[in-house]
């Protein structure tokens, strides 16, 4: 052994409980998910990691993870915005009124839907942008004009049901593209009755390109003397996420293999991911909610900003009222109803901050399942509404009192 | 005269730092005590030991208070037996009176119902003692912050003080305000009220202080007695820096050169009363490698002159040209002015300036993410090699880039916001009050920059209220009264008494 390499080990212990304290948040957030599963695991014995009740978890809170997106960087950009459960409620009597009373073809009622959901936000986002109203009055708001909108298009009642192409935008499967045979061979290899070898596949290639990505990552930061994970957390938390995405994805693959909206959320949410992280166009959000005299003062077009994280918003509302009207396969008057406050929720439990700029897309998803998990195991266990609610709220509560008591003793 | 306070050898440890070192100090009944040393020296945390703010058994040493040994437990406690602190940033809440504010956590009550007619009543009498002529209903938002140091003054007085202390009173105010409150502190002492004032302005501590203890890195360097000695600001800054600063102001070269940035005929009004000149038909002009100071009284219009031109950051209807290199360019909004050669480092760097939850490397990048981005996809890699770059090059103290700006001392973050500006190469950099709040060391470090980058060819005007400062550093000094740009002066002409005057007899 070299006296670098001893060096080097002697000084990882102090450096891990160091980076453990600085990076508890993001732990945190990943063990407590872990944690609430194996809990509900074995409360439910069994059911909640059956492949049917996966598959229902992820089309359950898809429509939320959608609408997370969005909420994130409205939050991360010091706003807020209480309207998007009626307008994801909106959206979706509009599709209904369109395509079951209008016979409007669907791909263009989506097409006019989502433009329906971007001016939305556009006229939301003009007041809190232009005018500096505060984003929680304009959209409190909205909330009560889209949810009265959604009653008045819809006249009280119910509209359903949808054409079946419509409906597959929730509850369709991406059909398997490899001959059965090898779904055949598969499933006799691992003792399941069928294995959708796509989705199998597809797990595989998103495990190893998230163990490459990280590894080039590490590589880069090393290069560039940047102090980063230290290695027993790398390769612990690269085993648990690649672990989780095999296990699920092999899990739906002996269901009905990759659900669509699966396939949507998550390229969606890479985008966003990429574009808040990686992006210029990020970066200015997030120095707009840092400090938005500053932002401004550096040349950052602060109000073009706020308006067009509205304008986003507002679209991913609209697509995730498209979802959950498809889900339902009928548009009701209540759809949506105090849905943003799960939305919003899963976004601070996710570790974003009231008072802006901080926050990630990965951390507000994770949040959103973390409530979602929740969600799901209490109803298997048949723990009545009640409870539910007053758990989820002091959750919430344990979330953010978790990341406040973390930054003072960070200091 | 006996000694009101006698702190002994106090020490004080946080983990891993030592903060305090075996620190004495000793101040006599009715005088008036200067206690000075650079940023981080430890003048802060001396004052927090002595208020209560950390308890007795939190530092070692002993503290002897008015004939008998003290062991304040909290604020509270220091502030039953007359200690008050008035720390820099002021605790008032603007949305309230000035009564109000005056007897806030104090009101003049009798079970629960305030007494209106005694509180006013009373905060007339206060007022009057330190000399501030507004009615006790005034909203405290309304006043400047000369008028609002008075205020807490006053707060001080209504709670029966004995020993009265200071953080940086004059840090914000005007040369005016200053002398003002210089004023009502010997006024105080006169009335019996003993003092501690901590500050950076040498020439106000010449001014007032009695005695002087001068704190350099936790400990005690020296105490002098005016009374017994002459103290001269040499000795006191020997003694902060720990060695002798022949010059305060780095030698610089002048290079006269071709005007590089003119401001012609420039009219501001004030952003709400439309009725309101702010800035009246200013002209200036800047040349390659000159640095012009702009002096001028607090509120005289320097800052909004400068916000105004930088993208039209501040006012309404704002008319006149700007030119570079006799070109005229569009400075109508923030990003066009960057791109016109322009930057403005503020005055006030935590709300202007800095996120300070942001690392410093975001902070340098945040005014030319072009320079470390392609197609709009960031490189974090140049990032971090920028900030990096500028760390050394600025010499920032700090561990590593990826250090949140808030964890710097003033001095560093002056620093950073220095880097961001200078990143997005600037031909013309506007300095609002660039020493502001930092120590002596990190000042010199500034000048040394400035001087730097007008030998680079850059045009630098300079704001600062401290004219001591603009004599040692520029080139020419306009001087500014009500919005007016009323006079300019050579660096051979100008004088502290020559610029006063043009500011008095315009």
């Amino acid at each position: 052994m070299t006296l670098a390499q001893a060096t080097t080990t002697e000084a990882e212990p102090m450096r891990i409980g160091e980076y453990l304290l600085g990076h508890l948040r993001t732990y945190g957030l990943l063990f407590a998910l872990i944690a609430i599963m194996i809990f509900f695991q074995i409360s439910t014995s069994g059911t909640l990691l059956r492949p049917v009740n996966i598959t229902n978890l992820l089309l359950q809170n898809s429509y939320i993870i959608i609408m997370a997106l969005g909420m994130l960087i409205v939050i991360v950009s010091g706003n807020i915005d209480l309207s998007v459960g009626s307008v994801m409620g909106f959206v979706g009597a509009l599709a209904a009124v369109m395509i079951v009373q209008l016979d409007v073809p669907y791909l263009l009622a989506i097409v006019i839907c989502l433009v329906v959901g971007g001016l939305i936000g556009a006229a939301q986002g003009y007041w809190v942008a232009y005018w500096k109203i505060p984003s929680f009055i304009v959209t409190l708001a909205g909330m009560l004009v889209f949810r009265g909108l959604s009653l008045l298009l819809l006249e009280g009642q119910s509209v359903g049901p949808f054409p079946r192409e419509f409906q597959a935008l929730a509850n369709g499967f991406v059909a398997d593209v490899f001959p059965a045979g090898i779904g055949q061979t598969f499933a006799a290899m691992f003792g399941a009755r069928q294995v959708n070898v796509l989705a199998l596949g597809v797990g595989i290639i998103a495990a190893v390109a998230i163990v490459w990505s990280g590894l080039r990552a590490r590589a880069r930061n090393r290069a560039y003397g940047v102090v980063d994970e230290p290695r027993a957390f790398f390769i612990a938390r690269n085993v648990i996420v690649v672990g989780a995405i095999v296990f699920i994805m092999f899990k739906l693959s002996t269901f009905r293999g990759l659900p669509n909206v699966l396939i949507t959320m998550g390229v969606l949410t890479m985008i966003y991911a990429f574009l808040t992280e990686r992006t210029v166009l990020g970066r200015r959000v997030y120095a707009l909610g840092g400090n938005q005299k500053a932002a401004k003062l550096s040349g950052i077009k602060t109000e073009r900003l706020t308006f067009l994280a509205f304008v986003n918003m507002g679209v991913l509302a609209a697509a995730a009222g498209l979802v959950f009207a498809a889900r339902l396969n009928t548009a009701t008057p209540k759809a949506g109803f105090a849905l943003e406050l799960d939305v919003i929720a899963a976004v601070f439990i996710g570790g974003a901050s009231m008072s802006g700029g901080v926050g990630t897309i990965v951390g507000a998803v994770v949040g959103a399942f973390l409530m979602g998990v929740l969600n799901n195991g209490m109803s298997i266990m048949g723990i009545g509404i009640d409870y539910q609610q007053m758990i989820k709220g002091l959750v919430l509560l344990a979330a953010v009192i978790f990341d406040v008591y973390n930054k003072s003793k960070q200091g | 005269m006996s000694a009101l306070l006698e702190m002994r050898s106090i020490t004080k440890t946080f983990p891993g730092v030592k903060a305090l070192d075996e620190v004495s100090l000793t101040v006599r009944e009715g005088e008036i005590h200067a206690l000075v040393g650079e940023n981080g020296a430890g003048k802060s945390t001396l004052m927090k030991v002595l208020s209560g703010v950390y308890p007795a058994g939190s530092y070692e040493g002993e503290i002897h208070y008015s004939g008998g040994l003290a062991e304040f437990r909290n604020i509270a406690d220091s502030e039953k037996r007359g200690i008050i602190i008035i720390h820099q940033e002021l605790a008032l809440v603007p949305l309230l009176s000035i009564a109000e504010n005056l007897f806030l956590g104090n009101e003049q009550a009798s079970r629960g119902v305030i007494n209106w007619h005694g509180t006013f009543r009373r905060t007339e009498e206060l007022l009057h003692k330190v000399g501030l002529r507004e009615a006790p209903t005034t909203l405290v938002g309304k006043l400047g912050v000369g008028k609002q140091q008075l205020v807490e003054i006053a707060k001080a007085l209504s709670k029966e003080v004995r020993l009265l202390i200071l953080d940086e009173p004059t840090a914000a105010l005007s040369e005016s305000d200053s002398q003002a409150l210089l004023d009502l502190l010997l006024e105080l002492k006169a009335q019996g009220v003993t003092s501690i004032i901590i500050s950076h302005k040498l020439n106000e501590v010449r001014r007032v202080a009695d005695s002087v203890t001068v704190i350099r890195d936790g400990a005690t360097v020296s105490s002098m007695d005016a009374r017994t000695q002459e103290i001269t600001e040499d000795a006191i800054v020997r003694d902060m820096v720990g060695r002798d600063m022949a010059h305060r102001y780095p030698a610089r070269r002048r290079v006269a050169k071709d005007v590089l940035f003119e401001v012609q005929n420039w009219n501001v009004w004030h952003p709400e009363q439309s009725d309101r000149q702010v800035i009246k038909s200013a002209n200036l002009k800047v040349c390659a490698g000159e640095v012009v100071g702009i002096a001028g009284l607090m509120g005289s219009g320097r800052t909004e002159l400068a916000m105004s031109i930088f993208g039209r950051s501040y006012g309404q209807n704002i008319s006149g040209s700007a030119r570079i290199k006799g070109q005229e360019v569009d400075v109508s909004r923030v990003d066009r002015a960057i791109d016109a050669g322009l930057a403005y480092v503020t005055e006030d760097r935590k709300s202007l300036g800095l996120i300070l939850e942001e690392p410093i490397s975001r902070n340098v990048s945040l005014a030319h993410l072009q320079g470390v981005s392609q197609n709009g996809i960031l490189n974090d890699n140049l990032e971090t090699e920028v900030a990096e770059r500028y760390r050394k090059a600025m010499n920032i103290r700090t561990p590593s880039v990826f250090q949140k700006v808030m964890n710097l001392s003033g001095g560093n973050q002056q620093k950073v916001v220095l880097s961001k500006w200078l990143f997005a190469e600037p031909g013309v950099l506007i300095l609002d009050e660039p020493t502001r709040g930092i120590d002596v060391g990190a000042k010199f470090e500034i000048y040394g920059i400035i001087n730097e980058l007008s030998a680079m060819g850059k045009g630098v005007l300079m704001i600062s209220s401290e004219m001591p400062e603009l004599l040692g550093m520029c080139d020419r000094i306009y001087v500014m009264n009500e919005g007016a740009l009323v006079g300019e002066l050579t660096a051979e002409e100008a004088s502290q008494e020559r610029i006063m005057s043009l500011i008095v007899t315009e």
